[in-house]
């Protein structure tokens, strides 16, 4: 009987697989349910003997079993878009079966934990900061010295937290390793409570990924004996992109509003319920099983370049034609992401601009695609890594209307707690939109009776562009956290890299 | 009726730590809201105020006052999203939606490199264009 493997990764159901999957064991072959290769425009993506047909339809079924489909695309190990990766956190990704132990154990599996369980905590964490892993859920902070503070933190009841509210546009890796390798995660959560002491754990996941949510809880179910005495609990997110930030995090964890705190005190020293807490994102803790296996860390650190170690999970998204997951080390130039691997925009049409980091990251002209993938890099140019999402926009995206989005979504989702963030939001859509509309009005707050101080007479647009250059200084620098404070970078990235599209009169509007 | 309900699944969450986000997920899944009187209930079940209990049920999105009935269909319109042309959908599926059906705006449903999505109940649509987009809001 043939073996056809095809993913239940949610994309891919999302573009059919159920159909065609169905279509296969009708056909009399035996069906088997694997993660996603990654290769997303190509789902739902059909292996047949390491041979890949795809986008396939359930029309397609008799074409791909007697050999006439043109949607052949070879051997899928071969194919460019994976043979150019360097797969560490996702070498299972599209070969295994994301719920069978079995699968997992067979490729390696819980040998990080094993080996980490033989050594000391403080060992443990040693070895995480040997191999340079940092933080990939965008602040890039070195996740043994993380580690290490806990460890050493006093406290009777410790906790490991799994950041899996993976709100940002553009970006989907941790939902894919949640969905697809969801034992490596687990792994990883153990190794990290072994290291520290932590007896408890929690993976918060957004309520946008039900499919996920499903995986985890069963996968928790199956691997509950193997990482006792360490138990570990989904919690689902309730629609707050806010609480994709650590501290609000742990107050929606602990069943309060999501609003964040203010730092000092770390979460490292007085975390979830007070107690010192590991938080990092999926992508960090699901690196760590293969930094934990023999000669793992130095590996790791052999890989990538200067700070930057290891490799990153990168997310070619928008509107490119080959989007999908490239896990890479880090050195790689941005070119190269979009162009060579990404190849070009979906519509054909120019680059116009690239997003990456998610809605709080920098627009990034074509001129700066020399840009290497690495955290410092990235800093300098006034841009950020984040999440290692890319959003690709062609050129009739409108980044004035872009920039007016930035500060919407931000009022939409702060969580009020600060000033900068709550009033600034509002404040700079209402600005960027008045630049858009060209026509000097007298600005009705400032209009206000108890407004001594405000210039009475309309503003020129060239007085509306520098009050919101200072909006966004005040922001960034004023703001509590990442929202509020990273909100001016793809405002003003767009305004500094297409200023004609902040004029008004501009006829091309609209996406 | 309402209160054995909530009664249920407050008993069944006794005892866990951070219990409230939880108890409120289960709450708007069976009743298809959480309001007021629920509030109150939840409140002295976890020794909390009443308002401490509105605070967070006024914070989250998924969380609602009052019951709506329609069929809802949620479509992304995050960056990646725009950048594949989800805005100029949006009014053929606002049309399509009328009064029966709440079209909800919803930041990322972890697509990106194959949108337009849209969400209706636990089944994700991917790489949709107008018709497709009007057949799903139609079929909700």
């Amino acid at each position: 009987m043939t073996t056809v493997r095809i993913s239940d990764d949610a994309l891919a159901l999302a573009c059919g697989a159920d159909g065609v999957a169905a279509a296969f064991a009708a056909a009399g072959c035996a069906v088997e349910r694997v993660s996603s290769w990654g290769m997303h425009w190509l789902e739902p993506l059909v292996e047949i003997g390491g041979l890949g047909f795809g986008p396939a339809t359930p029309a397609d079924v008799a074409g791909i079993l007697d050999g006439t489909s043109d949607k052949a695309i070879g051997r899928i190990a071969e194919h460019p878009f994976i043979a150019r990766q360097q797969r560490l956190t996702f070498a299972r990704a599209g070969q295994t079966r994301p719920l069978s132990l079995e699968d997992y154990a067979a490729t390696g599996g819980w040998a990080g934990l094993g080996r980490a369980r033989a050594m000391s905590g403080a060992a443990v964490c040693a070895e995480v900061l040997q191999s340079g892993l940092r933080g990939r859920g965008g602040a890039g902070f070195p996740a043994g010295v993380k580690w290490e503070t806990v460890r050493a933190a006093p406290g009777t009841r410790k906790f490991i937290v799994c950041n899996a509210d993976e709100g940002d546009s553009g970006t989907f890796a941790d939902r894919m390793l949640m969905e697809g390798d969801p034992f490596q995660l687990i792994e990883g959560m153990a190794i990290a409570a072994h290291a520290v002491g932590a007896e408890r754990g929690y993976v918060y996941v957004r309520s946008e990924y039900p499919h996920a949510i499903g995986k985890l809880n069963a996968a928790i179910a199956l691997a509950a004996p193997l990482i006792a005495p360490f138990a570990l609990e989904v919690r689902v997110g309730a629609g707050a992109y806010v609480c994709g930030e650590e501290t609000s995090l742990l107050n929606s964890i602990e069943g309060k509003r999501g609003e964040v705190r203010a730092k000092p005190p770390l979460p490292a020293l007085a975390g979830l319920f007070g107690c010192p807490t590991v938080v990092n994102n999926v992508l960090t803790l699901a690196a760590v099983p293969h930094i934990l296996t023999a000669g793992g860390a130095s590996l790791y650190a052999r890989l990538g370049i200067d700070r930057s170690k290891g490799t990153m999970p990168v997310q070619l998204a928008g509107n490119v034609r080959h989007g999908g997951l490239f896990e890479v080390a880090f050195g790689i130039t941005l070119g190269e992401l979009v162009n060579d691997i990404g190849g070009g925009t979906a519509s054909g049409r120019p680059v116009k601009a690239v997003q990456v980091g998610g809605p709080l990251g920098a627009y990034i002209h074509p001129d700066r695609f020399d840009l290497p993938f690495d955290y410092e890099a990235f800093a300098k140019a006034d841009a950020l890594i984040g999440h290692g999402g890319i959003v690709v926009f062609d050129e009739t995206a409108d980044m004035g209307a872009l920039a007016k989005f930035a500060f919407q979504f931000c009022a939409a989702e702060s969580c009020g707690k600060c000033t900068p963030c709550r009033i600034g939001s509002v404040r700079g859509a209402e600005l960027v939109e008045r630049i858009r509309a060209g026509q000097p009005a007298p600005d009705p707050v400032g209009a206000l009776a108890q407004m001594y101080n405000a210039p009475k007479a309309a503003r020129a647009a060239a007085e509306d562009v520098a009050l919101l250059e200072d909006l966004c200084e005040t922001m960034k620098y004023g703001s509590l956290c990442a929202l509020g404070g990273f909100t001016p970078y793809p405002v003003l990235s767009a305004l500094r890299n297409w200023p004609e599209d902040f004029q008004a009169g501009d006829i091309a509007r609209g996406l | 009726m309402s209160e054995a309900a909530i009664d249920a699944i407050l008993a069944a969450h006794a005892g866990r730590e951070g219990a409230l986000l939880p108890i409120l997920h289960d709450v708007q899944a069976a009743l298809g809201r959480v309001d007021a009187a629920a509030e109150a209930r939840i409140a002295h079940a976890l020794n909390l105020s009443r308002a401490e209990v509105h605070g967070v049920v006024s914070f989250y999105h998924d969380f609602r006052a009052e019951a709506d009935p329609r069929p809802v269909v949620q479509l992304c319109r995050a960056e990646a999203c725009q950048a594949r042309g989800v805005e100029a959908l949006v009014p053929a599926a606002e049309a399509a939606a009328g009064g029966r059906v709440r079209l909800e705006t919803v930041y990322c449903l972890g697509l990106c490199s194959a949108g337009p999505n849209a969400r209706v109940g636990d089944m994700l649509h991917a790489r949709l264009d107008e018709a497709a987009l009007v057949k799903l809001v139609e079929g909700a």
